[in-house]
């Protein structure tokens, strides 16, 4: 007898019994999601006690998600075990290989499922479907179950069936749009700042999921869109638009290193000494320049013209011009702190060196933890910005090698002896 | 049957106004949540931020608080008085989850730190945003989105080639969304953890830090290869220059598409320009055919392979091609439908207009009763039919619901 196949989800943990303490912990995540839109949601389910389960492809190696194969790598060695970002992304989950075009496949993760809470995936509209597995299916092999979705375009609409990945879809929302300066084409966000909240608005939709079955014990199948959740992340410009009838398409681009809500100058990043150093300063207020102009102590910055927030608008191309002449002649790192200490935002636009080994603040946090990775060894990673005080999260193992808790997994948890595991190697199942 | 309602339901959540938090609060009212926004009483400042209904400045005119406080209730309190204190103190203790971005000892001071308040009531989950945490001293200097996306990260790979230019912040406020969107998923999973293990806890987020995390490449680059990620213009920031990316198009616009690599991708290509009648405008258009044939190309082949090179060239042109003769809109439609992977550049307010979102409900237009006009307004990020995001309302004017609020509490405490 298989346990679990019909049961509920009343099977042992896998992990140590620390575990059992943790804010999630008991949850257990059958988890298809991956690349960074995916794989980082559950990253941070895993790192606050949840089981994750990764789910991969054998006869892919798993390169669905590419970023097992993707520079940087720690030492000379390549291939699926050794992608830097997938270490990133994947950290405190188990790994485990299912082929879904076998029928062994397909058995062995309805037993899975069985024994799960919730499932994840971020493939294409229909992909999972397509492999056997809608929601019905889900839901019949789980009643409870608490599924999650997360596409460019979401499983519903005309776009639905629309290719994406993390450039295209934030273009499509209107994230990319809205970052340039005055009089250039827009720049674009340089990383995929979509993916990243794309995968945290999928951490609570798979939360809102949890939560609603821990009040009524229903499941549910829950549909994230990153094009949804990038556009949401633009409000007072939409409203502007759908109240005020203004477009940000109008004569020129968008300036995002000026203010527009609230409304603030100068509000720059200007030069300064060395070569592309650049220091970030903003007047909130008449108050904040005031201060700002004592600092300048030039003739210039006591003209009365700049002393409201209407002139300063008015004139803004001079004045960025005259305060960028004046912050080129100082270290960025000293006058930040010189302006600061007077009241005024202001900080030096850190290289990653600069925020990662050099910031304090980040460090003290605990903010770049080490995992150990089976193949890789010791490897830093992002860590988590909140801290909980009663239940803080763990992040001390790497991302899973391709396939790694088959055995953990599929004997373990699942009940199957090792002469199954390896006639299933050998026939492809896993 | 009940309508659904959202996973938040029942719970009270009591939210110091806060610049920095007010997203997170927000997002939480979408989801269910009763928000009582706690201001002082001429109004938090937030409301004097601009842009503003019809562009006259009010209070009650700021599309800034309209957006960031839809659902909620507001509360106005004196906090110099000890009287309201007290109040606060009361309702703090009628809540499930208080929300704060108040500086470091400012709530110590008043006895109304969690400290203070997690002795009598252990059950209560606290959510403070604050620059660097909220016991670091340095979360007392002033920030704004600006600062924060330059100090942490974002502002570093973004901009242009020419490093003449300063780098950018991505724009709208980025730094604070990303540190509020992490809140909701810290309150969440406090607030999971709360029912099964039985207890409350503070969740401390630093918004430093969130964007910190919020760099990809940027950071592992650092971390695992000691190596520093430049920007490029719109494209990823990377360690090496990468080819560009964004095309303009026939009406002034801009797309992006995946350039051919598959046999399936270049004949999609192909039989485009042929039905755009175009074939005889593109130089080479006979090396479509060929990757076809040839079954398309290897990425690692390009460097080396003349053939390989020339037949990736030429889709990459011919795309380009396209994507000049197009409106951006149509070549984004027709490359999709033929399988092509491709965008459109929106400005974010033609994303309120287009089909796609129109037909997933994510406008959604709210009554503001008070001066009889509907406006339309973005929605939900994701669909959960048995426990639905809804944005529940507009925002709330000043003190619109303290009568009613303290009025249940004094009753309560009587």
């Amino acid at each position: 007898m298989r346990p679990g196949f019909f049961g509920t989800t009343t099977v042992s943990p896998l992990r140590s019994p620390k575990r059992l303490t943790q804010a999630l912990s008991g949850i257990r995540i059958c988890d298809f999601s991956g690349q960074l839109a995916g794989a980082g949601a559950t990253r941070f389910l895993a790192a606050m006690g949840a089981e994750v389960i990764r789910v991969e492809d054998p006869v892919t190696q798993g390169y669905w998600d590419v970023l097992r194969g993707v520079s940087p790598f720690v030492d000379e060695r390549r291939g699926a075990d050794f992608g830097g970002p997938f270490n990133n992304h994947n950290v405190e989950k188990l790994g485990v290989t299912l082929n879904l075009r076998t029928e062994t496949g397909k058995e062995l993760l309805r037993e899975l499922i069985a024994v799960s809470d919730v499932v994840t995936e971020n493939f294409s509209a229909g992909v999972f479907a397509r492999f056997g597995f809608p929601y019905e299916e889900l839901q019949s092999i789980k009643r409870d179950i608490v599924y999650v979705s997360n596409s460019g375009f979401g499983h519903s609409g005309p776009y639905r069936d629309f290719k994406t990945w993390g450039p295209l879809a934030q273009a499509c929302c209107g994230l990319a749009f809205s970052t340039g300066l005055v009089g250039q084409h827009p720049a674009g966000i340089g990383y995929s700042y979509m993916d990243h909240h794309g995968a945290n608005m999928m951490t609570i939709a798979i939360m809102t999921g949890l939560l609603h079955r821990q009040r009524s014990g229903e499941g549910q199948w829950i549909d994230v869109s990153c094009t949804d959740a990038g556009a949401l992340l633009n409000g007072p410009a939409l409203l502007d638009y759908t109240v005020n009838g203004r477009p940000m398409r109008r004569g020129g681009s968008p300036d995002a290193n000026r203010s527009q809500s609230p409304v603030m100058a100068p509000h720059g990043i200007y030069p300064s000494v060395g070569e592309d150093n650049w220091i970030a300063i903003a007047c909130r207020d008449d108050r904040d320049w005031e201060a700002l102009a004592t600092c300048i102590d030039a003739n210039w910055a006591s003209d009365p013209k700049w002393r409201v927030l209407a002139g300063r608008i008015d004139a803004q191309n001079e004045l960025d011009e005259l305060v960028g002449n004046w912050t080129r002649r100082h270290d960025r790192f000293e006058l930040a702190t010189s302006l600061r200490d007077r009241g005024i935002p202001a900080t030096a636009v850190q290289r990653p060196r600069e925020r990662i080994d050099e910031d304090p603040t980040t460090s003290e946090w605990g903010l770049w933890p080490e995992v150990t990775h089976t193949k890789m060894g010791q490897v830093r990673v992002d860590g988590i910005p909140l801290h909980f005080s009663k239940t803080d999260w763990t992040i001390a193992r790497g991302a899973p090698c391709l396939g790694e808790h088959n055995q953990e997994v599929f004997c373990g948890l699942l009940g199957h002896s090792e002469d199954e595991l390896q006639s299933w190697q050998i026939d492809g199942a896993i | 049957m009940t309508d659904p309602v959202g996973p938040l339901d029942g719970l009270r959540i009591v939210e110091l106004a806060s610049e920095y938090g007010a997203f997170a609060g927000k997002l939480m009212a979408d989801l269910g949540a009763e928000v009582i926004v706690v201001e002082p009483p001429l109004g938090h400042r937030s409301r004097l931020f601009g842009p503003f209904i019809d562009d006259r400045p009010g209070a009650e005119r700021s599309l800034w608080w309209w957006f960031y406080n839809t659902g909620k209730l507001s509360v106005t309190l004196d906090l110099n008085a000890p009287e309201d204190i007290d109040r606060l103190r009361t309702l703090i203790a009628s809540s499930d989850l208080v929300l704060e971005g108040e500086p470091p000892g400012r709530l110590e001071e008043l006895a109304l730190d969690y400290e203070d308040i997690a002795s009598d009531h252990p059950e209560l989950v606290w959510v403070s945003i604050t620059p660097f945490g909220r016991k670091n001293p340095r979360s007392s200097e002033p920030m704004t989105d600006l600062t924060l996306q330059a100090g942490a990260g974002p502002a570093w790979s973004c901009g242009y080639d020419d490093h003449h230019l300063p780098p950018v912040r991505p724009g709208g406020n980025q730094g604070f969304h990303t540190a509020c969107l992490w809140a909701v998923e810290g309150a969440m999973v406090a607030l999971f953890a709360q029912r099964t293990l039985g207890f409350g806890q503070c969740v401390d987020v630093s918004m430093h830090a969130a964007s910190n995390v919020t760099t990809e490449a940027a950071t592992y680059e650092w971390l695992v290869a000691q190596a520093t990620v430049e920007r490029q213009t719109f494209r990823h920031a990377a360690i090496r220059e990468t080819p560009p990316r964004m095309m303009r198009s026939a009406d002034g616009g801009s797309v992006i598409g995946a350039l051919p690599r598959h046999a399936r991708e270049f004949q999609a290509l192909h039989e485009w320009i042929i039905d755009l009648g175009i074939s005889d405008q593109i130089d080479e258009f006979f090396f479509l055919a060929m990757g076809v044939e040839r079954g398309g190309v290897q990425i690692p082949d390009i460097a080396s392979d003349p053939e390989a090179s020339a037949v990736y060239q030429a889709g990459a042109d011919a795309l380009r091609f396209v994507a000049e003769y197009l409106p951006a809109k149509e070549f984004f439609l027709q490359a999709q439908r033929r399988g092509i992977p491709a965008g459109v550049m929106y400005a974010p307010e033609e994303v309120m207009e287009d089909e796609h979102f129109i037909a997933r409900g994510f406008p959604v237009e709210l009554l503001h009763e008070d001066i009889g006009r509907s406006f339309t307004y973005p929605g939900a990020a994701f669909h959960a039919p048995a426990s639905p995001w809804r944005v529940a309302g507009r925002a709330p004017n000043i003190g619109e619901h303290s009568e009613m609020v303290l009025h249940a509490l004094d009753e309560g405490a009587e």
